[in-house]
């Protein structure tokens, strides 16, 4: 029983599939519990506030910046980070595939996030949620067609400081086109 | 950061009286800004007091016609409502330009109403800040104010207040139903007596009329027959994932070419989301026409009181209401 007092918490986050017992000081971000306790370093922390896109993970697959989360607040979620992503054979994810043949980074530091936000953000259109470069918000239109302005727009959380955002789009695009 | 408690009551009444109890308590829902703030040390609680299960998480239609929103709520599902984006475009749109997909998958709507503004000297503890330490003083006025208040300012503050969605619900007249120690009460989000926001005058570090230990539990909006025709547009130093440099919420119901009511709220103009109300009463009865839709702007603009660097803004205002209001009233521009 953990009481007000108690600076720490005895807890399970599921990570990839995998339940994981940890006690970790309730300082610890999501973000540094991947990386400092769990040793899953492809999260990338970037700016650690926020702005940068870099940590993005995907909580009950949903995209979210783990360096805002604290662990002890995502016990509940199914985290998936971008070691998870990959299939159980070692095949990429289209995503990554397409990263790779449109060679959408320089250094590489943001790419973990760029892949898992473009991940959930092809379901978020799928949903036919609206992004501030929909020309309609009709609830009636089904799922979002992804135009470059779409895509760029729904991306614009997550920053390339090589600016290789011209074969990120490109990547993503390939993706979008080829889902059902 | 200060090593801190974190609780998960069972239930609200035990939040609020853990809350309540403890000066150095405080609630998370969401996180991203609370979290950021500790980061910065801004933020220096001893105990959070998680409330993300225990906040109601669903939009249901009120039975006058508007809507009852869960204060937990995340900000991604507020825009993507079906009953939002039909019946309220300017929240959804709000809503859409505010933050990244992955903070508004994390932020919830009571928290939104609740972050921090982004003025520099806040978020640095090595500068003085009468909103963070009260009395220290502020740099602001006589240094980077660009981006502040030329509105409901004073000597002692001229933070801007950075939600976009709270400047849809200003113009929507929302309700904010909060519990508390003393009980459940309502609040509006924007007066016109009372509301949620406080002015900061000389208690800058005041900046609602919430008291310890009140939660927000949800925004009601009540119905309006022209909300459909509304619209919010946002003026950012870039195109995406920036805070405001001057935001405008609008609703019009025109007959006839007469503006018969209008709704607008100003946004990044303010320490609160500003309710043009002086110029909702220019409009009211006037020809829907670029001329009237500029002296409603001037109207409210006259009691502006800008700074150097930021007196840009009454332009600004000025124009993207005229336009806005034309887009609104059918010109075609």
């Amino acid at each position: 029983m953990t009481t007000a007092d108690d600076t720490s918490s005895e807890l399970t986050l599921v990570v990839n599939g995998t339940a994981h017992r940890l006690r970790l000081d309730h300082r610890t971000t999501l973000l540094d519990a991947l990386r400092e306790h769990l040793g899953l370093t492809g999260t990338k922390k970037g700016c650690d506030h926020g702005q940068c896109g870099a940590c993005t993970v995907l909580a009950d697959g949903r995209r979210v910046n783990s360096c805002l989360l604290l662990a002890v607040a995502a016990r509940d979620a199914e985290i998936t980070t971008i070691e998870g992503l990959a299939a159980a054979d070692g095949a990429l994810h289209p995503l990554q595939a397409a990263f790779v043949e449109h060679d959408a980074l320089q250094c590489g530091y943001c790419t973990p996030g760029q892949i898992c936000s473009a991940a959930a953000m092809l379901g978020e259109a799928a949903a036919g949620w609206p992004s501030a470069a929909s020309a309609s918000l009709n609830p009636e239109t089904g799922p979002v067609v992804l135009d470059a302005a779409e895509i760029r727009e729904r991306m614009s959380g997550n920053l390339c400081r090589c600016g290789a955002y011209v074969n990120i789009l490109a990547a993503i695009t390939d993706v979008a086109r080829a889902a059902p | 950061m200060r090593p801190f408690g974190y609780l998960t009551p069972p239930d609200r009444a035990g939040a609020i009286a853990a809350v309540t109890g403890r000066p150095g308590a405080t609630f998370l829902a969401g996180g991203t800004n609370l979290v950021d703030l500790m980061k910065l040390g801004v933020a220096d609680p001893d105990l959070l007091v998680d409330v993300t299960g225990l906040l109601p998480d669903r939009i249901e239609p009120t039975a006058a016609g508007g809507l009852r929103i869960g204060a937990g709520v995340r900000n991604s599902d507020l825009a993507a409502d079906p009953g939002v984006r039909a019946g309220f475009p300017v929240l959804a749109r709000a809503v859409l330009t505010g933050a990244s997909g992955q903070l508004r998958n994390m932020a919830t709507v009571g928290g939104n109403l609740l972050q921090r503004t982004r003025c520099l000297y806040f978020q640095d503890v090595t500068k003085p800040c009468n909103k963070r330490v009260p009395g220290s003083g502020c740099p602001a006025r006589a240094g980077d104010h660009r981006n502040l208040a030329i509105l409901g300012g004073s000597p002692h503050c001229v933070a801007t207040h950075p939600s976009d969605m709270a400047v849809a619900l200003a113009a929507l007249d929302a309700v904010v139903h909060v519990e508390g120690p003393a009980g459940p009460r309502a609040v509006p989000v924007t007066g016109p007596v009372g509301g949620l926001y406080r002015l900061p005058g000389d208690r800058p570090d005041r900046e609602t009329t919430l008291e310890r230990g009140d939660l927000i539990t949800a925004v009601e909006i009540p119905p309006l027959a022209y909300a459909g025709n509304s619209a919010y547009r946002k003026v950012r130093d870039r195109t995406s994932y920036a805070f405001a440099v001057v935001s405008v919420a609008a609703a019009l119901d025109v007959a006839d070419g007469v503006v018969r009511d209008a709704r607008l709220a100003i946004g990044a103009v303010a320490p609160v989301p500003w309710r043009a109300r002086a110029a909702e009463r220019v409009l009211a009865g006037r020809p829907a026409t670029a001329e009237w839709f500029g002296r409603a702007a001037d109207a409210e603009l006259a009691k502006a009181s800008p700074l150097p660097d930021n007196a840009f803004k009454l332009t600004l205002v000025r124009n993207v209401v005229v336009q806005m209001l034309g887009e609104l009233a059918g010109d075609g521009s």
